[in-house]
C-alpha cells in the first residue's frame, strides 16, 4: 500500500545577509542547510513523531511540506499528488487536506479576531459553509474540543494557554483534513496541560481518522503519540522506524544519546550507559563534512570524518545513516 | 470601569495646564523688553505716555497680581485685549486658527500616505532595494530641518520651476466667500473651482515641510510593526489555510501592525503644532503659528499666553483621543 504522504529528497536552503564587506570582497554567499535531502513517509491513519534538537529543521520540515516555506527541491507527493508541483489553484484545494497546529499559541491566532470569526474564515475562504449552517459548524467544533458555544465570541487573549491551543487545533481541523503538521504544539504548555492536549490529539485522530506529523524536542511526548519515528540531525533523518524499535534499540549513536539522556523510573539496570553528547550543535551554515554527527559522536572514525553514510534499510521498515552501527556497513 | 478611567484622564488635564500657564506666564515676563515701550518706538513718546500706557495695560502691577488677574479671567474664557489688534484675543485667534487646522490635516494626510504603503512595502520586501532607499530616506526626512527644508522646495518648484505659488493661502483674486474659514472647504461650499485649485496649490509644500518629519517617523514604527506581525504564526495559518498573499497582508498584517502607527501618529500631531510656527513662517502662512511669532517678537503677552494655552490643551486632548482610538482598535485593552 502506498503512503499517504511520501517526501522525498527534500532540500531548502535559506541565503543568509553576506553584509557589506562580504559583498564588496565578493565572498561566496552563505547559505543555511535547513534542510539536506530528506526522506520520509507516512501511511493513512499513522502518527509519525519527528524527533531531534532546537535548530535541527523540524519545523523547516514540516512547513515545507506543507509549502508554507518553498522547498528547493525534492517532492512531496500527497495522496498521489505531488504537491509541489501545484499551481496557486491546485495548492488552495490542497490547503484543506493539510493542516498544521503551531507551538505558541499566543502567536498563532490574530488578536483582533474573536475566536468565533477565526474558526469560520477557513470554512467562508473555501465556501464550505455559510449562514447558520457555519455558525453550526463553528458550535460543534468548539465542543469537539471541549470548549463551549458561548466561547465564540471573545477574544484569543481572553483565554489560558491550553484553551488557546485548544482553538489553534479547532481551526486547523474544521477543515476537515486527512494530515495535520503538529508543529510542536505542547511544548509551549504547562505540563499539566499537555497531557490534556495530547490527549486531545489523540482522541481526535481517532474520531476523525486523522495522520500526524508529529514534531517534538521531547522523547516522552513523542513515545506516547508516534506509531513510528523519525529522528532528525542538522537537516538530515539520521534514523527512522517503529516508534518502539527505535525508542528501545536504538541504532544510531545520537539516538542513543537522547535515548540515555531520558530519566527512568521503571529500568532495573539504573546503571545503563550514558552516552554523553560533546559540544554544541554545529552550525548548519557550515555542518561538518563526511557524517554530520562525528563531531559530537563518540564512535567517530576517519571514515565517518571524510565520507557521509549512506542511508541503510534494516529490518521491519527500520532505517539508518551511520557508517558503524547497527553493524559495520559492508 | 472604563468610563472612571476616562474620567481621570480628563481630570490630568487640569494641574497640566496650570503648570503650563504658570511657565508661560512667568517665561514671557523675564523676557526683556516692554510691549509699551515696543508700541511707542518710533512715536518719540515721553517717558510719561510710556508710563500711561503701561499703567493702561496693567504692566505697573506686580507680577503675582498680574497673574491671579490672568488666571481669573482665562477661566472665564476671557483671554484680554490683543494689545496690538485692539481686539479681543480670541477673536483674533479664531480667524487665524482655520488656516493652521487645514495646513495640519495635509501634513497629516501626507505623512499617512506616504508612511502607510511605504512601511508595508519596506517590510514585505526586508532588505530590497526599496526598503533601503525608504529607511535612507527617513533619516533625511527626520533629520532635515524645516526651515532649510521648505526654503529648498520654495527654490526648487516656485522660484525656479515657477510651478507652485512662493508665499501666502490663497491669492486675492480666488478668494473664496468666507463661510467657515477653512479654504479647502470653502472653495467646495462655494462650487469654485479655481479657488481650490489656487488653495491646493498654495497648501502643497508646506504641508509636504511640515508632514515630512512626521511622514518618515511613521514609516519606521509601520515597517517595523509590520515586520513583527509577519513572522506570527497566524499569518502562516492565514496562508497554511489557502489565502493569498495580498489578502494576508491587508486583512490579518496591516490592521494588526497599524495599532502602533496610530499611537505614534497621535503623538505626532501634537508636535506638528510646534512645527507649525516653523512652516508658517517660512511660507508666509496666514495661520495660528506665524501670528504666535510675530506676537513673542512685539511682546504681546495676552496674545503669546493664550495661543500656548490653546497650544497645551490641544496637546492633551490629541493625546487623550489617541487612547480612545487605542482601546477601539486594540481588543485586548477593551474589556
Amino acid at each position: 500500500m502506498s503512503p499517504l504522504l511520501d517526501v522525498k529528497d527534500l532540500v531548502k536552503h535559506y541565503g543568509v545577509g553576506q553584509g557589506l564587506l562580504g559583498r564588496l570582497f565578493g565572498a561566496p554567499p552563505r547559505k543555511v542547510q535547513a534542510l539536506n535531502g530528506v526522506s520520509l513517509h507516512v501511511g493513512a491513519g499513522e502518527t509519525l513523531g519527528l524527533i531531534g534538537e532546537s535548530g535541527c529543521g523540524k519545523s523547516t520540515l514540516g512547513r515545507a511540506i506543507l509549502r508554507l516555506h518553498e522547498p528547493d527541491s525534492g517532492s512531496v507527493t500527497f495522496g498521489g499528488v505531488d504537491v509541489t508541483a501545484l499551481d496557486t489553484g491546485g495548492l488552495k484545494a490542497m490547503r484543506r487536506r493539510m493542516q498544521i497546529i503551531f507551538q505558541n499559541p499566543y502567536a498563532s491566532l490574530n488578536p483582533r479576531k474573536p475566536v468565533g470569526e477565526i474558526l469560520a474564515q477557513p470554512l467562508r475562504l473555501h465556501r464550505l459553509a455559510e449562514g447558520a449552517a457555519l455558525r453550526e459548524r463553528v458550535r460543534e467544533m468548539l465542543e469537539h474540543v471541549g470548549l463551549r458555544a458561548a466561547h465564540a465570541d471573545r477574544y484569543p487573549h481572553q483565554f489560558s494557554g491550553g484553551q488557546r491551543q485548544r482553538i489553534g487545533i479547532a481551526r486547523a481541523l474544521i477543515l476537515n483534513p486527512e494530515f495535520v503538521v503538529c508543529d510542536e504544539p505542547v511544548s509551549a504548555l504547562d505540563v499539566s496541560v499537555q497531557a490534556q492536549i495530547i490527549d486531545l490529539l489523540a482522541r481526535l485522530k481517532r474520531e476523525l481518522g486523522l495522520t500526524y506529523l508529529f514534531i517534538s524536542h521531547d522523547i516522552a511526548v513523542i513515545g506516547y503519540v508516534s506509531d513510528r519515528v523519525a529522528v532528525m540531525y542538522l537537516g538530515e533523518i539520521v534514523e527512522n522506524g517503529p516508534a518502539r524499535a527505535v525508542l528501545r534499540r536504538p541504532y544510531h549513536p545520537y539516538t542513543r544519546a537522547l535515548m540515555s539522556a531520558v530519566p527512568r523510573v521503571d529500568r532495573a539496570d539504573q546503571q545503563q550507559e550514558r552516552v554523553r553528547l560533546h559540544g554544541d550543535l554545529p552550525s548548519p551554515m557550515d555542518p561538518p563534512p563526511g557524517c554530520r554527527f562525528h563531531t559530537r559522536c563518540g564512535f567517530a572514525t576517519d571514515l565517518c570524518r571524510s565520507v557521509a553514510p549512506l542511508r541503510r534499510q534494516l529490518e521491519e521498515d527500520r532505517m539508518v545513516a551511520c557508517h558503524h552501527f547497527p553493524e559495520p556497513a559492508p | 470601569m472604563r468610563s472612571v478611567a476616562l474620567l481621570q484622564r480628563l481630570l490630568h488635564l487640569v494641574p497640566v495646564l496650570f503648570g503650563v500657564t504658570v511657565i508661560v506666564f512667568l517665561m514671557m515676563s523675564l523676557t526683556p523688553g516692554d510691549p509699551a515701550e515696543i508700541m511707542l518706538a518710533n512715536q518719540n513718546a515721553t517717558p510719561e505716555q510710556v508710563a500711561s500706557l503701561r499703567h493702561d495695560m496693567g504692566l505697573d502691577r506686580s507680577l503675582p497680581t498680574r497673574f491671579v488677574t490672568f488666571v481669573g479671567h482665562a477661566v472665564q474664557g476671557e483671554f484680554g485685549l490683543s494689545l496690538f489688534h485692539r481686539r479681543p484675543v480670541a477673536a483674533v485667534i479664531a480667524e487665524r486658527l482655520p488656516a493652521t487646522i487645514e495646513l495640519s490635516a495635509a501634513a497629516l494626510l501626507f505623512a499617512l500616505f506616504m508612511a502607510i504603503p511605504l512601511g508595508v512595502v519596506a517590510a514585505v520586501h526586508r532588505g530590497g532595494i526599496l526598503d533601503r532607499l525608504a529607511t535612507v530616506g527617513s533619516l533625511f526626512g527626520v533629520s532635515l530641518p524645516g526651515f532649510w527644508f521648505g526654503i529648498l522646495l520654495l527654490l526648487a518648484f516656485a522660484v525656479n520651476l515657477r510651478l507652485l505659488p512662493v508665499s501666502g493661502a490663497i491669492d486675492f483674486a480666488h478668494q473664496p466667500p468666507g463661510l467657515t474659514g477653512f479654504l479647502v472647504i470653502d472653495s467646495v461650499l462655494a462650487g469654485r473651482m479655481d479657488s481650490l485649485g489656487n488653495a491646493l496649490a498654495h497648501l502643497l509644500l508646506p504641508a509636504i515641510t511640515l508632514g515630512l518629519p512626521m511622514a518618515a517617523i511613521l514609516m519606521r514604527v509601520t515597517r517595523a510593526s509590520m515586520l513583527e506581525v509577519l513572522r506570527q504564526d497566524y499569518i502562516t495559518f492565514a496562508e497554511a489555510k489557502g489565502l493569498g498573499r495580498t489578502r494576508i497582508l491587508a486583512l490579518h498584517a496591516l490592521k494588526n501592525a497599524l495599532l502602533p502607527t496610530v499611537t505614534v501618529a497621535a503623538i505626532e500631531t501634537g508636535s506638528l503644532l510646534g512645527g507649525n510656527m516653523v512652516v508658517e513662517t517660512v511660507f508666509g502662512w496666514p495661520g495660528l503659528g506665524r501670528l504666535v511669532v510675530e506676537s513673542i517678537f512685539v511682546r504681546n503677552y495676552p496674545l503669546v499666553q493664550a495661543a500656548v494655552l490653546l497650544y497645551a490643551v490641544t496637546y492633551v486632548l490629541v493625546n487623550f483621543v489617541a487612547d480612545m482610538l487605542y482601546t477601539v482598535l486594540n481588543p485586548r485593552v477593551r474589556m
